[in-house]
């Protein structure tokens, strides 16, 4: 237990110091070829963050200037797209970490040019993006991309991590009871997900719905927290990915609701009937529309912020350095990134915890089995229940 | 929001529901259900050691009770057992005593009339033997007495003397 303590430390600690150098490199990123790439103004520091933020087409690590000439390291990663010419692969590294529309590619008898981490196809006649007053491409349009991006990596690879991981811990119950290794780190996980998660939002069906959560929360916490790591991932803080999660909710609690679910819903017992349908449509939109979209953007924007905000906060070490000097600057900066990173760390398990939380919460009200006899007075006005009541603050 | 509509990637999204699918798919199949399965056995088994022991504990329990209760008996009867031979041996003494008593009662009033019998012949045979001496001496005296004339007359005289006194 005092290795297993041990090494978590010394992991956490590697992990800031990484996160440090990794946002540190902030100042050297290809943004102004005319500088070498420097960021050196607070409007590059908004526009570098920005593009952090969203998905990319290529694995980046760092890049530096040699010799005049800015040189990345990474990796490139597929490109799957439909184009009108059917579907084209390629490799990302044929744009040559081009996001501006600049360089412009022809497979499969389309031109193809990625601005802002999008791939759009030119018109067949075009040579050039041309765009608008408002930066949007006139003669260029959005393709359907099923690309490797860095997300869809960082998924499969947390995928494989999680099955790595937990199919040990399975195997290992085969021979014994107590797991050791790292199946003792997760075994209590799974404990805390079944009996505070499932168990009390769900009630006696939670075994159906268990693997569903399970999934969720480790795949958000490991998700958010490799977003924390200098490999940059910003998985969750994607809305594709959020509204997937959000959606797959949906689609549980709306299929396993009971006949009470959609009896509150539709026909509200318990209130005048004039009332009913007003009801329904407020419960249909709160079932259908608000729980999912709470649940997806509570889980983008709150990733998305910290994202948003450890990197500004590092930006201060570019942006103060005039008022501070580079030292007090990189200092300043140093303090309050560590600080945030690590109330980040907390928000990356706080908010794997909600999601869950809120899934097996909505779940377990569609599969709830409500005693009526109870739940009325005398004049038919439903008693509010402890549920009913905690529905209300959601 | 145009621009959170315009970062929203479909492909993306559709990438995200397949390998989610399929990781939720696996995750279950290989990993979950094994494990939560393990997990309510194992709680089961220590459920299940617990309650038997709790039972082993109660029978225990009943167990020593019983013992208690049979050594409580035993000793019961024990000291029923000694009050019983305390009771036959006092008794024993208590008749042995009196049949003792009686025979040498018995015995002694034997003794007496044997010695009351023994006594009566030696007095009766005393009584003889003094009366056959009484006569011999009688005789010898009354012999002796009047072989002469004078003692005769003298004896005659006493004699009236005698008779004179009284």
């Amino acid at each position: 237990m005092k290795i297993a303590a041990y090494s978590i430390k010394t992991l956490s600690v590697l992990f800031f110091l990484y996160s440090a150098i990794s946002f540190a490199g902030v100042k050297e990123e290809n943004l102004n070829p005319q500088d070498g790439g420097e960021v050196n103004t607070q409007e590059e520091v908004t526009e570098y963050i920005l593009h952090h933020i969203k998905d990319s087409h290529d694995f980046h690590l760092f890049s530096y200037t040699s010799d005049g000439e800015r040189k990345h390291v990474g990796f490139p990663l597929p490109v799957i797209v439909w184009t009108s010419n059917g579907l084209t692969t390629f490799m990302s590294s044929e744009f040559h970490h081009d996001d501006a529309g600049k360089v412009i590619v022809e497979k499969n008898g389309v031109k193809l040019t990625k601005l802002h981490s999008k791939i759009y196809e030119l018109d067949a006649t075009a040579s050039g993006v041309n765009f608008d007053a408002e930066h949007h491409p006139t003669n260029a349009k959005k393709l359907l991309d099923f690309s490797i991006t860095k997300s869809v990596f960082g998924v499969m690879m947390i995928g494989l991590l999680m099955l790595l991981w937990f199919s040990r811990l399975a195997r290992q119950y085969k021979t014994k009871q107590i797991p050791t290794g790292f199946g003792r780190v997760l075994e209590p996980l799974v404990l805390y997900v079944r009996d505070e998660i499932a168990k009390p939002n769900i009630g006696p069906k939670y075994r159906k719905f268990t693997g569903y959560l399970l999934t969720v929360f480790f795949f958000i916490w490991i998700l958010n927290l490799l977003g924390l790591t200098p490999f940059g991932f910003n998985v969750t803080g994607q809305l594709a990915i959020t509204a997937c999660l959000a959606i797959f909710t949906l689609i549980i609690y709306v299929a396993s609701g009971n006949k009470h679910f959609w009896q509150h819903i539709l026909w509200m017992p318990g209130v005048p009937v004039l009332i009913r349908p007003v009801l329904a449509i407020i419960e249909l939109a709160g079932t259908f529309i608000i729980k999912p979209f709470s649940l997806l953007v509570r889980l983008f924007a709150n990733i998305s912020a910290g994202h948003i905000v450890v990197m500004s906060l590092i930006g201060i070490m570019v942006v103060m350095k005039a008022e501070l000097g580079a030292p007090g600057a990189t200092i300043l900066s140093f303090v309050l990134s560590m600080f945030i990173t690590l109330i980040e760390v907390l928000v990356a398990f706080l908010q794997a915890y909600i999601f869950t939380m809120l899934s097996a919460l909505f779940i377990g009200m569609s599969v709830a089995e409500h005693d009526h006899d109870h739940d009325h007075d005398d004049h038919g006005h439903e008693v509010p229940d402890a549920e009913d009541v905690r529905a209300d603050f959601i | 929001m145009e621009t959170l509509l315009n970062d929203f990637s479909p492909g993306l999204f559709v990438m995200q529901t397949v390998l989610f699918l399929v990781l939720i798919f696996l995750m279950v199949k290989f990993a979950w259900k094994p494990i939560l399965n393990s997990l309510n056995d194992r709680e089961e088994g220590i459920q299940g050691a617990l309650d038997a022991a709790e039972k082993a504990k109660l029978e225990m329990a009943n167990l020593q009770a019983d013992n208690q209760k049979l050594l409580q008996e035993a000793r019961a009867e024990r000291e029923a057992m000694m009050k019983d031979a305390r009771e036959i041996k006092a008794k024993m003494i208590a008749d042995a005593k009196e049949e003792a008593t009686e025979a040498a009662n018995k015995t002694i009033a034997n003794a007496q009339a044997t010695i009351e019998a023994e006594k009566k012949a030696a007095v009766a045979e005393i009584k003889a033997q003094v009366a056959n001496l009484s006569i011999e001496i009688a005789e010898k005296v009354v012999k002796n007495e009047l072989s002469n004339k004078e003692k005769q007359l003298a004896l005659v005289d006493t004699m009236l003397n005698d008779a004179t006194l009284n």
